[in-house]
């Protein structure tokens, strides 16, 4: 299992379409992908929970990963939060 | 003739016939069905019809309104995918043996709900789009969908409310004006509304009675009102608003995007001044670059008490949103002078002008200034926000503020309250700030000069007094050198400099603002092209 933790830079936190462009980039992977703040976690392949988490600018999410793509889905994924949240 | 008003969201005047424009509100009926994987074969069929059309949708917003605002039905198809959506529908039916309409329908209440009750206003309108996306599933499911919104000639839609996809369902060319009886200025359909360039109001007290179906309204999109059957007087003054309207268009079309660059390219900061966040559109219909000067005294004048942080926090907030990034230079609060409150207690003067007003009282009652400008940090993280003092005639006031500054940033660091860094202005609007405005030049980032007061304190006229007219110069040669020397000063220390009083404005004195290196000018919306125009005409050397 891989796992990394990110501080949400972006303003408005993650609204809905980046929220919509993680479920995209999650989906492309085998493995079972969650992201959790403060203790809720969610599906991070399921748009309307990670919406539900109402994560905001400097909140910090956990990402979780596994499954037998896992390496390359922590290092697309965490590039994915650098990149545009 | 009837007379309605909303607010208006999107200026300019329209005249046509009324279309009433009502949803299919289907009562979506509980229907026992018996085999339940055929019924869930049947909503998937459905689901794949609802995002070919939200693709269809997403083809034609791109083209009419752009990538920005066609987003949301990106977002749209990404929900009707949603595994956790579909997993409810697939549930319901399964183990009610329902039909799917009404699983649909009790999914969509379930998650709308959910988004309502989160703490966040941005969430809780997410309520509405999951709604859109179920009724479009429940319209193709029943077979009740009324896909093409065709109208024979153009026409006045009113609605008690519009959803995304139906305002961009209807086609362009046939759409005068959106009148809604609900909506928000920040909802979906007032921003496609202000892409497409028609007149919107909304939370307008219409009635949708069917018989007004078809009559003949004028939509006044810059005071909104809306007048049905308009008399002979109404229908007049609205002509010469139209040929207004029609005249700036002309202008816009040929003017709007251009650069603000001289014919030897040097390159001028237009701004605009707003008084009121909901000025914003005009700003943006003006094509202005930014805002460069937005008075905060309507927080205190439309208020009894003193505006809370929070109240504050969301108007500033709420334009720097609007102005997606664009600069946005916000004035402290310039209370006092002509403009009193009563609960600011203030004591009769015999000379306002010169008294207790502005950043004096901010320096005095610094609790005050604190709310603002805690407010305003909170807000910096929403777009590119600038904060201006007004009535600085020291380096020593400007310390003082600076200090004040430092420790509501502070304050919020200590409390994890986001904020970006924000540059700090002043106005320089007394004789005493232009005659130190070396020194000033090296304590703040930007200079804005205010002619209006300037030229009132240099000429010693009072600017209230009628009979003083004639005396009241702002050419006047003192006040052009005061402006020369300011643009210097500025220039020395490596910081900018603009004018954002009436003078600003003044077309016939662009020319001479450029020559002397003046960086910007910030004028009301209506005046943005016009000063654009000359701008592009004059030659500095």
């Amino acid at each position: 299992m891989k796992t990394f933790e990110y501080t949400i830079t972006d303003p408005e936190g993650i609204h809905a379409r980046p929220a919509g462009l993680f479920v995209k980039e999650a989906g492309k992977f085998a493995s079972k992908i969650t992201i959790a703040k403060d203790g809720k976690e969610v599906d991070a392949k399921r748009i309307f929970g990670i919406m539900s988490l109402g994560v905001k600018k400097d909140n910090v999410v956990t990402v979780k990963i596994e499954g037998e793509d896992e390496e390359t889905a922590c290092s697309t994924l965490e590039a994915f939060f650098k990149e545009n949240l | 003739m009837i007379t309605f008003s909303g607010s208006s969201v999107f200026g300019g005047v329209a005249a046509g016939r009324l279309f009433i424009f009502r949803k299919n509100e289907n009562q979506v009926e509980r229907r026992h069905i018996e085999d339940a994987e055929q019924e869930i074969a049947r909503f998937e069929q459905g689901k794949e019809l609802a995002l070919k059309q939200l693709q269809e949708l997403y083809e034609k917003a791109l083209k009419d309104v752009g990538e920005a605002n066609a987003m949301i039905f990106e977002v749209h198809q990404m929900m009707l995918e949603d595994l956790d959506y579909l997993d409810s529908i697939h549930y319901m039916i399964k183990e009610q043996q329902i039909n799917a309409e009404f699983a649909v329908a009790q999914t969509s209440d379930n998650f709308a709900e959910m988004f309502a009750a989160m703490d966040d206003a941005y969430m809780q309108g997410r309520a509405a789009d999951v709604r859109d996306i179920s009724e479009r599933l429940i319209a193709i499911l029943s077979d009740t969908q009324n896909n093409t919104y065709a109208f024979e000639e153009p026409v006045i839609i009113a609605a008690e409310d519009l959803a995304p996809s139906e305002t961009v369902q209807f086609e362009k060319d046939k759409l005068l004006a959106i009148v809604t009886r609900q909506g928000s200025a920040n909802s979906h359909t007032a921003i496609l509304a202000r892409t497409m360039d028609i007149p919107a109001v909304i939370q307008a007290n219409i009635v949708l009675e069917p018989e007004y179906h078809g009559a003949y309204v004028i939509v006044d999109g810059f005071t909104g009102e809306i007048y049905l059957d308009p008399d002979e007087e109404t229908r007049k003054k609205m002509e010469v608003k139209m040929a207004e309207c029609r005249a700036e268009k002309e202008l816009l079309q040929e003017l709007k995007g251009k650069e603000d660059v001289t014919l030897d390219g040097k390159e001028l900061k237009l701004y605009a001044n707003i008084g009121n966040p909901s000025d914003v559109a005009n700003v943006l219909r003006n094509d202005a670059r930014g805002i460069g000067l937005f008075r905060s005294e309507f927080l205190y004048l439309e208020s009894s008490d003193f505006p809370t942080e929070e109240e504050q926090f969301k108007a500033y907030r709420a334009v720097a949103e609007n102005m997606a990034g664009k600069k946005v230079i916000i004035r402290t609060l310039d209370i006092g002078a002509d403009k009193t409150v009563d609960y600011f207690n203030l004591e009769k003067e015999e000379n306002p002008a010169m008294g207790y007003r502005a950043i004096r009282i901010c320096l005095k009652q610094p609790e005050i200034f604190k709310t603002q400008l805690r407010a305003l940090y909170r807000a910096s993280s929403y777009g590119q926000i600038a904060i201006m003092f007004p009535m600085i005639t020291s380096v020593e006031e400007v310390r003082k503020i600076k200090e004040i500054v430092e420790e509501v940033k502070q304050e919020l660091t200590e409390l994890s309250v986001p904020f970006k860094e924000v540059e700090l202005g002043i106005m320089i609007e007394t004789p005493a700030a232009v005659m130190v405005s070396d020194e000033l030049a090296k304590e703040v980032d930007f200079f804005s000069i205010g002619t209006n007061d300037l030229t009132q304190y240099t000429l010693a006229v009072d600017r209230q007094n009628a009979k003083l007219g004639d005396f009241y110069n702002p050419h006047h040669r003192a006040i052009l050198n005061m402006i020369e020397m300011v643009v210097k000063n500025a220039h020395a220390a490596g910081i900018w400099a603009g004018i954002c009083g009436e003078l600003g404005a003044d077309l016939s004195l662009t020319e001479t603002f450029l020559k002397m290196g003046v960086d910007e000018l910030s004028v009301s919306p209506a005046m943005v092209l016009r000063v654009r125009k000359i701008v592009r005409e004059t030659r500095t050397e």
